[in-house]
């Protein structure tokens, strides 16, 4: 039921609803965990969910641009591996400046973006097998550059990779948590008070509406893929100031989780509905579910991938449940 | 005259004709820069070769992709949890058969007998494969959660489960019969040829000869409109987890048969990218509601030739994921109107 005049109302818009019914969720897993295991209800333990998931944030914040323009990339987890490769081996064997090692990096990430969005656009390809080429492609490059595993030793990278934002004593983050901060500010900022964001959106609702409203779909979704092949490869510099190597095999399997938080986080694969902002709280909710495991501590590897795939369902399922209450009551 | 040229141009303009071409091509290459390729011998009966090879270990492959077609078609989203499914499949397999090895008086030698009946066992390997389709489309039809993340939870789950079956750890089998499924020879060819073909034309007579495939094809274009026309949606949507399901045992039985064991880790990883390119090279569409069980085959052995040629070739294993890439983008070309744009033109002055 709508009342005119009623602004407070807000939140149980149906829009928000999905955003909503994610941080409840991790709420609850958090209080949980504070309840069942000693010593989980800390300042740091919270801290601890982005500084470990620093590199999922900013991918997710470029991938929830993708995903509501309706799209999808398979290539994020090979872009980063290929980024710390990149870095790895000009710091080491070209003993290059490390900032200037990132840039560069930076601009191969983002034009490997390009390079599939323009297959996208242009060609028709659907993103999933675009994506996937590009997902060969970048492991592929990786392994050219060397399959062996190159530890980053250089002395500002260290330096960066050590340094601590104190809270008093209470806690601490890492270098990574900030420029995961303001990757997503800028994911937020790009998506909801920008022409380019509002563009997403049309799109990812209805493609032929798009087109019919005038909107450059081929030139948006270029500047889509783009952008997320250089958050991939932000992330990927997060990733090796977090690991400290260049390696092939780095983030298997990445893309799936990065799709799992953007997903839980409210955002639909069909594209046109969702938030940046959701997706933060879908990362939080893969991370909850990590060290609630790593709490528990007593289960053996192949235990833990069945509570890691039933966890997932339980947190997808309850998403759900809270979005199909929260529309019979809006309704 | 007319009409027949018309028809060229629909095959021209379809999707698998672009794959076609990609595998002429392949093949062409072959032909000039591999040795033996097209060379194929006998030996005791049974026919030996690259291209026999190809076929052979492309059966997985063509099984998976059979199975996947359906489910983009009738979903417009993808089933990634089959490498998990083969990995449960192979890890029931090698649990229920094993071998064990037992003294036979008679003839005073060892043999190795199996521990369940082995047409029970595979027939129980088979009906898990199928279950775990129907937990898929129970999430899809009626949970109504997107098909991606429905399935990501049995491909994250599914790997514990097969180790769970397996203890953690590798499970080797001894018992002869079993290696027949992946391993055996009938009538020259390799056996698993024959699974892949059978699955095909079941598959290809249930969906062109009965209504299904239309029902499909509908459900897969709009799942709502299809409901109002009468159309049990949800029924469709579970035939079709629960046959790529199928499909995903039966390829977990040969791939199993084949190495003689059941590795829960590795068995079928990453198979799903494979078998989705498959489907989709072939001419189906991801959004749904058009699909072509025939160009999902020819999309198979399009990157099965691709992996053994790569093989065959001697490509260093560190490029082949790149040659790998630039082969899907050619691909990706030759079906984009641009390229038949160009084509288009090329044709046109040929024949001005």
């Amino acid at each position: 039921m709508k009342i005119p005049g009623v602004r407070g109302l807000k939140i149980a818009n149906p829009k928000y609803l999905s955003v909503a019914a994610a941080t409840v969720l991790v709420i609850i897993a958090f209080v949980y965990g504070s309840v069942s295991y000693r010593g989980f209800f800390s300042l740091q333990t919270f801290l601890n969910l982005f500084i470990d998931k620093s590199f999922l944030l900013v991918s997710a914040a470029g991938m929830s641009l993708v995903i509501l323009s309706g799209g999808i990339d398979l290539s994020v987890g090979s872009v980063l591996a290929f980024t710390t490769m990149v870095i790895a081996s000009l710091t080491e064997f070209a003993h290059m400046n490390p900032a200037l090692a990132a840039l560069i990096a930076l601009a191969a990430g983002s034009l490997m973006g390009l390079g599939m969005g323009l297959v996208i656009a242009y060609w028709n390809v659907p993103p999933f097998i675009a994506t996937l080429a590009g997902m060969f492609f970048a492991r592929g490059a990786c392994y050219l550059i060397s399959i062996q595993s190159i530890a980053m030793r250089d002395k500002t990278l260290q330096a960066l990779a050590l340094w601590k934002l104190r809270f008093g004593g209470a806690g601490f983050i890492s270098f990574n948590v900030i420029i995961a901060a303001l990757v997503i500010l800028a994911g937020i900022y790009i998506s909801l008070y920008t022409k380019f964001g509002r563009n997403i959106y049309a799109i990812g609702g209805s493609e032929s509406s798009a087109l019919l409203m005038g909107i450059p779909i081929q030139k948006t979704k270029i500047l889509i893929y783009t952008i997320n092949g250089f958050c991939s490869s932000v992330s990927g510099v997060v990733f090796s100031l977090y690991m400290l190597s260049g390696y092939g095999l780095h983030a298997q399997g990445m893309e799936l989780d990065v799709i799992a938080a953007v997903v839980i986080g409210g955002t639909l694969l069909a594209g046109g509905t969702g938030y940046v902002f959701g997706s933060v709280f879908g990362v939080l909710t893969l991370g909850i579910i990590q060290s609630l495991i790593m709490f528990n501590g007593k289960i053996n590897s192949w235990w833990t991938k069945i509570t890691v795939g039933v966890l997932l369902l339980l947190f997808i399922g309850l998403q759900r449940l809270i979005v199909a209450l929260g529309n019979r009551k809006s309704a | 005259m007319a009409k027949k040229n018309l028809r060229f141009q629909s095959i021209a303009g379809s999707k698998v004709f672009s794959a076609l071409i990609v595998l002429a091509l392949l093949l062409l290459f072959n032909l000039f820069f591999t040795k033996n390729f097209f060379v194929i011998t006998i030996h005791d009966g049974h026919l030996f070769g690259t291209l026999i090879d190809i076929l052979n270990r492309g059966a997985p492959l063509m099984l998976l992709s059979m199975g996947m077609t359906l489910v983009i078609a009738s979903t417009g989203g993808t089933d990634l949890s089959v490498g998990a499914i083969i990995a449960i499949t192979a890890a029931m397999a090698s649990k229920l058969i094993g071998g064990n090895l037992v003294m036979d008086t008679a003839a005073g030698v060892q043999t190795y007998v199996t521990e369940t009946p082995m047409a029970l066992a595979i027939v129980i390997a088979l009906v898990t494969a199928m279950l775990l389709g129907l937990w898929n489309g129970l999430l899809v039809a009626y949970g109504k959660i997107q098909p991606i993340v429905a399935t990501l939870v049995l491909m994250v789950a599914g790997r514990g489960i097969a180790q769970l079956i397996t203890s953690g750890q590798i499970i080797t089998i001894y018992y002869g019969p079993f290696f027949f499924v992946g391993g055996g020879w009938l009538l020259g060819l390799p056996f698993a040829i024959f699974i892949a073909i059978f699955v095909f034309i079941a598959a290809q007579l249930l969906t062109r000869k009965t209504s299904l495939g239309l029902f499909i094809a509908s459900v897969g274009g709009n799942a709502e409109a299809s409901w109002y026309a009468g159309i049990n949606e949800k029924a469709v949507k579970l035939f079709s987890f629960i046959f790529c399901g199928f499909c995903a045992g039966a390829a977990g039985l040969i791939i199993c048969s084949n190495v003689k064991s059941a590795d829960a880790n590795n068995a079928g990883l990453n198979t799903e990218l494979d078998a989705i390119l498959a489907a989709v090279i072939g001419g189906t569409s991801m959004s749904g509601g058009k699909f072509s069980l025939s160009g999902s085959l020819v999309g198979a052995l399009l990157i099965q030739t691709l992996t053994t040629t790569i093989y065959a070739f001697g490509v260093p294993p560190e490029v082949s994921l790149v040659v790998k890439s630039l082969v899907v983008v050619l691909v990706c070309f030759l079906q984009s109107s641009v390229a038949s744009g160009f084509f288009g033109q090329l044709s046109g002055r040929v024949r001005a």
